[in-house]
């Protein structure tokens, strides 16, 4: 059981999304967050003032998995993320102590296993 | 014809109440154009915000100019049959002496025809948002407003063929609204889809810009209508009348088909509602009494709503739906005052419904040239513009939004993250020596 976080570019968030419906994962929270990797700065003028934009609007994918579906998930992630320039993004992969589905009390496996027949 | 006035001292007297009216009418025409771009700019996606407004605001910068330049003279110099003249570029012989057939100041004259040259060319933009470059927009605006709309202002307004054949267009049903339609029609084609069309739900960031936007164009459009009878007199007070309530019945019928089709009744489909309205009656206005006025606000909506229902099931990404809400609803307009021009109203001519069914055959003509004027010139010009700079920013500009990386400035910037950078060199140093 692990916690998937993958952090992509806001404009590639509905690829993502679409990557991870194909591989069947379909439980996640989205975030929208702001960061810095590397990229190259933008530089922005409102009148007199300039500014250096150092960080990025960032969408955040938490998505927590049965074993089976770690690779999926990332590889959906990758897929979906993906443009070739620096700036898109990166994912982690931590390990999960506990899971419970707060509606039925399941925990762990059973708590981010989707409901229905996947 | 400066010399007429000192030999006909009487003919050509410039009217101070006419004169004032058409003062006010000019700006209530400019402020229109910012309006089209609050509008436009709620109806796209937060990233292309500023972009989308800017091309309304380069409308007034480009289109400006460029009318004062040529497309004046263009489109009212002469009374050829395709179009005007050149004694008037660059405004010479345009004075405080008023222009034939007006008790205006050629002057006020040109500066109201000016601002709709510039809302057409700004309107037109809003088939090509979220994806052309702006320095193309720039290059095109200052190419349409002369090739396009100041060409078919002729046709309709200064002396061209539509005129003289006797076709009614009050307040520019032919330049303003068909062309406007469908040029946007070509220009969607051939600048082609945004490469998230059809994929992505692309959605209106802010529905209440939408709305003031709405809001304030059709405060704009009594100046609009109310001032292309260059008067005071009965056209201009029906037109600004009929300005009133049309569009108010086209808001009742758009409730309508959006309850019907969705159940509720949508604020942007009211915004666009108001358009339609003030659109459809901007060829009649001064044609057609306010109660047929009222019926051609029910009537306008029909087919401007089925096309925008219809439109973003096609593959033609015509953003913001000119074609709908000023082509077709234009169309109807010009084709209404055929059947319902009453000269009892209008004092010039009876529609169909009235006797005269020849007025429906003028009406018809103009319907179909202006279409096809528009989508033909638009479509080879673009062409051309884009065998020689690219029309579209690439694709991850796109998808980065065109506001920064057309303009450099964000819409919603919060400044997070943002280090400020010194205008100047040695800026810092200054301050540096100042401090004990």
């Amino acid at each position: 059981m692990k916690l998937v976080i993958g952090i992509v570019r806001p404009e590639r968030a509905n690829d993502v999304l679409e990557a991870l419906y194909r591989a069947e994962v379909r439980g996640f929270s989205l975030s929208r967050v702001q960061g810095h990797g590397g990229e190259l700065d933008r530089v922005e003028n409102y009148r007199g003032t300039t500014v250096r934009v150092g960080l990025e609007d960032k969408v955040r994918f938490e998505i927590a998995v049965s074993d089976g579906f770690v690779q999926p998930a990332i590889d959906a992630l990758c897929e979906g993320g993906r443009t070739g320039e620096v700036g898109d993004g990166k994912i982690f992969v931590v390990p999960l102590e506990r899971a419970v589905r707060i509606r039925t009390g399941e925990t762990d496996h059973g708590a981010v296993t989707p409901v229905g027949p996947a | 014809m400066s010399d007429l006035p000192l030999v006909f001292g009487q003919v050509a007297k410039v009217d101070t109440g006419d004169t004032a009216w058409m003062l006010a009418a000019t700006a209530l025409v400019l402020l229109m154009t910012p309006a089209l771009g609050l509008f436009y700019a709620g109806l796209v996606r937060s990233k292309n915000t500023l972009n989308t407004f800017m091309m309304s605001i380069a409308a007034i910068a480009v289109a400006g100019f460029t009318w004062a330049l040529v497309g004046y003279s263009l489109a009212f110099d002469g009374t050829g049959d395709l179009i005007g003249g050149f004694n008037n570029v660059a405004l010479h012989d345009v004075t405080f002496v008023p222009r034939d057939g007006t008790t205006i100041p050629a002057l006020v004259f040109m500066a109201f025809q000016a601002t709709f040259c510039i809302i057409t060319t700004a309107l037109v933009s809003g088939a090509v948002v979220e994806r052309m470059r702006f320095s193309a927009f720039l290059v095109f605006a200052a190419l349409w407003s002369v090739l396009v709309y100041a060409v078919m202002a002729h046709w309709a307004f200064g002396g061209g063929w539509l005129l003289e054949r006797g076709t009614l267009d009050f307040a520019g049903g032919v330049p303003v609204e068909m062309g406007s339609g469908f040029s946007a029609l070509a220009a969607a084609l051939v600048v082609g889809a945004r490469k998230d069309y059809g994929r992505q739900a692309l959605l209106p960031h802010n529905a209440v810009l939408v709305l003031l936007g709405a809001g304030l164009l059709w405060f704009g459009w009594f100046g609009f209508n109310g001032g292309s009878g260059f008067s005071t007199g009965n056209p201009g007070v029906l037109a600004f009348t009929n300005t009133l309530l049309c569009p108010a019945c086209t808001l009742l019928a758009w409730f309508a088909l959006d309850a019907i089709r969705g159940r509720h009744v949508t604020a942007i489909g009211a915004a666009t509602a108001i358009i339609v309205g003030c659109v459809g009656i901007t060829p009649a206005g001064g044609f057609v009494s306010p109660g047929w006025a009222m019926a051609l606000g029910f009537l306008v909506a029909l087919p401007s709503y089925y096309v925008i229902v219809w439109r973003p099931r096609t593959r033609v990404d015509e953003t913001l739906d000119v074609l709908a809400a000023h082509g077709v609803a234009g169309f109807t307009g010009i084709l209404f005052i055929g059947f319902f021009a009453q000269e009892s109203w209008n004092g010039v001519s009876d529609g169909l419904v009235y006797g005269n069914a020849a007025q429906l055959g003028d009406q018809a003509v103009a319907a179909l040239a202006a279409p096809v004027y528009a989508f033909v010139a638009t479509y080879i010009l673009l062409r051309v513009i884009g065998a020689l700079m690219p029309l579209r920013v690439t694709e991850r500009e796109e998808a980065l939004g065109l506001d920064v990386t057309q303009h450099g400035e964000e819409a919603y910037a919060t400044g997070e993250g943002a280090i400020l950078i010194t205008p100047e060199a040695g800026f810092e140093e200054e301050m540096a020596v100042a401090q004990p």
